[in-house]
């Protein structure tokens, strides 16, 4: 759990970036810092590994205050993706995601191998990756190294400043994806900056708007959409959004079906295709499991989460954010 | 042509003296121009507050005509090679020294920030992130003044420090084309070929990564 009392941050030009913050991100969630640009994100994200120190207050680390801690050790005990990817164009692939590993003198076979693994977990080819330079990928795949350079030293805490923000629609898409079920097995501790809604509504646990150094509201995607705590909270998530929700929780499951999970291994409780995904909220609110399962003609034809359920309740159209 | 190989066989011990006093003081003078500006270049990215000031003043000794730096310094040190040395080392400083701060300073922060927020050190930043992406940037500036040393250094013959001014200084004495020729055109080569091989290890210099 990372938590911040009081935390005040004054530059030396006067500019107040925090303002008296507190705030509590909790273990093993991914929490999502969103707001208009230059509200103080990025700010409060450094102010974690040290980056920015606390004006006044104070940040603790499950409860250990970071203030004495040695920020060298501290960040390196910290997975950090950076705004704009920041990969060393003069290192391999290879030697980028294995910095962290060196510089906590890991033995080299255990630094290969996992490079390898991590580049497997994100689709990257190790025999045709490790050698490359960061110039010779793409876009998309120079963030994925991005990301799992942050996870390679096995950190508890991974901090992202808006990470996908520079790639285009389809590969932004692509990644929030591949970072959702990533999370779902490496259960990190991970602030993510954002000024994107769509972004932090589908891949966060919970989310903190900020306004102006200020917290204005913090809760689960779907507490922010139900009860947007004032005006500038209604209006960042898009009045829009809020009444498209109201209106599409009639539509039918069965329209919805390329949001949902294809697989899952879990148990999960049966629900059929033509509810509503009213119906399929409260269904899934009244279940112990995670996920439901969407039955049609007897058969499962998909799986669905609350944010499978959250995607489809927001989708603009059918089909639109398949 | 005949008259000109004629010469160079007669002057050989003499041509072949006044060559190798000529890379010994250029190459001196360069090595010990790396040993100042490239950490003076490096400590000035951390005080940025100097680092105009100072490239400032390496940049007006640029501007003295060599000739009359050489003549200032003649007054305060004598005639011989340590006058000739310090004439050049300060002619060799800029070029290095601008390259150097220049270099570090275009290293992109985001690359740095990165470092810093995964736990490398000043020194490591220092050595595995902004030398190496300097370096093209610091060969160049090396390899600029090493030219730049070579030419000017056909003046130490007036401070009494030998290398190929001699020859050219003596031909021009005693109207001999032949003679004057056999002194400016190891010059010239030297320049040259100095310029091609600094130019290759450039070249092999800059970060596999960068180059596209
Ligand atoms: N080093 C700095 N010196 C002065 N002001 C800064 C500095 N860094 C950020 N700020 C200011 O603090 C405010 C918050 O910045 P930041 O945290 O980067 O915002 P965000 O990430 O939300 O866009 C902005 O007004 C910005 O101009
Ligand atoms: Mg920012």
């Amino acid at each position: 759990m990372i938590r911040f009392e009081n935390v005040t941050k004054r530059f030396p030009d006067g500019t107040e970036a925090l303002k008296d913050i507190s705030l509590v991100l909790p273990t093993h969630e991914l929490t999502a810092v969103i707001g208009p640009s230059g509200c103080g994100k990025t700010t409060l994200m450094k102010m974690i590994n040290k980056l920015e120190k606390p004006t006044a207050g104070s940040i603790y680390i499950d409860e250990k205050p970071i203030n004495g801690m040695d920020e060298v050790q501290l960040r390196r005990s910290i997975g950090y993706v950076i705004q704009r990817i920041g990969l060393f164009p003069h290192m391999t692939i290879s030697d980028n995601v294995a910095l962290v590993p060196k510089l906590l003198e890991w033995p080299k076979a255990k630094k290969e191998e996992r490079v390898r693994e991590l580049l497997e977990l994100v689709g990257l080819d190790p025999a045709i990756y490790m050698d490359r330079y960061p110039l010779e990928l793409s876009g998309g795949q120079q963030q994925r190294v991005g990301v799992i350079r942050a996870l390679a030293g096995d950190p508890n805490i991974v901090l992202m400043d808006e990470p996908f923000s520079a790639l285009d629609p389809i590969s932004r898409e692509q990644l929030q994806d591949e970072l959702r079920n990533l999370q779902q097995t490496i259960k990190k501790t991970i602030v993510f900056v954002t000024h994107d809604m769509d972004e932090a509504l589908k891949i966060a646990d919970s989310i903190i708007l900020m306004r102006d150094g200020q917290v204005e509201q913090t809760g689960t995607p779907q507490q922010l959409i139900d009860n947007p705590a004032n005006e500038f909270v209604r209006n960042f998530i898009g009045v829009e959004r809020i009444n498209q929700k109201r209106t599409f929780g009639e539509k039918r499951l069965m329209e919805f079906l390329d949001l949902f999970t294809a697989d899952w291994a879990g148990d999960a409780k049966k629900i059929s295709a033509d509810s509503s995904i009213e119906e399929a909220f409260l269904q899934l609110d009244e279940s112990d499991q995670d996920y439901l399962a969407v039955v049609q003609d007897g058969r499962i034809i998909a799986y669905a989460n609350d944010r499978d359920l959250l995607k489809a309740a927001l989708a603009k159209e059918t089909g639109v954010l398949a | 042509m005949r008259n000109f190989l004629d010469t160079l066989v007669s002057r050989q011990d003499m041509i072949i003296s006044a060559f190798l006093e000529h890379i010994y003081l250029s190459f001196v003078a360069v090595a010990i121009g790396i040993a100042i500006a490239l950490p003076l270049g490096i400590i000035i990215t951390r005080y940025r507050r100097y680092a105009e000031p100072i490239i400032g003043v390496t940049a007006v000794f640029q501007t003295i005509p060599s000739l009359a730096l050489f003549g200032f310094l003649v007054p305060i040190l004598g005639i011989g090679s340590p006058t000739a040395l310090i004439a050049l080392i300060i002619y060799a400083l800029l070029p290095i020294l601008r390259n150097t701060y220049a270099g570090i300073v275009g290293v992109d922060g985001s690359t740095i920030e990165a470092g810093r927020g995964m736990g490398m050190t000043r020194t490591q930043i220092l050595r595995q992130i902004e030398l190496p992406l300097a370096l093209p940037f610091i060969m160049a500036g090396i390899r600029t003044a090493t030219v730049l040393t070579v030419g000017i250094a056909t003046l130490a013959t007036f401070v009494g420090a030998g290398g190929l001014g001699d020859i050219i200084y003596r031909g021009l004495q005693s109207y001999n084309n032949s003679l004057v020729l056999a002194g400016a055109l190891p010059v010239a080569f030297l320049a040259i070929g100095f310029d091609q091989i600094l130019k290759w290890i450039e070249k092999r210099a800059t970060p596999k990564g960068l180059k596209t």
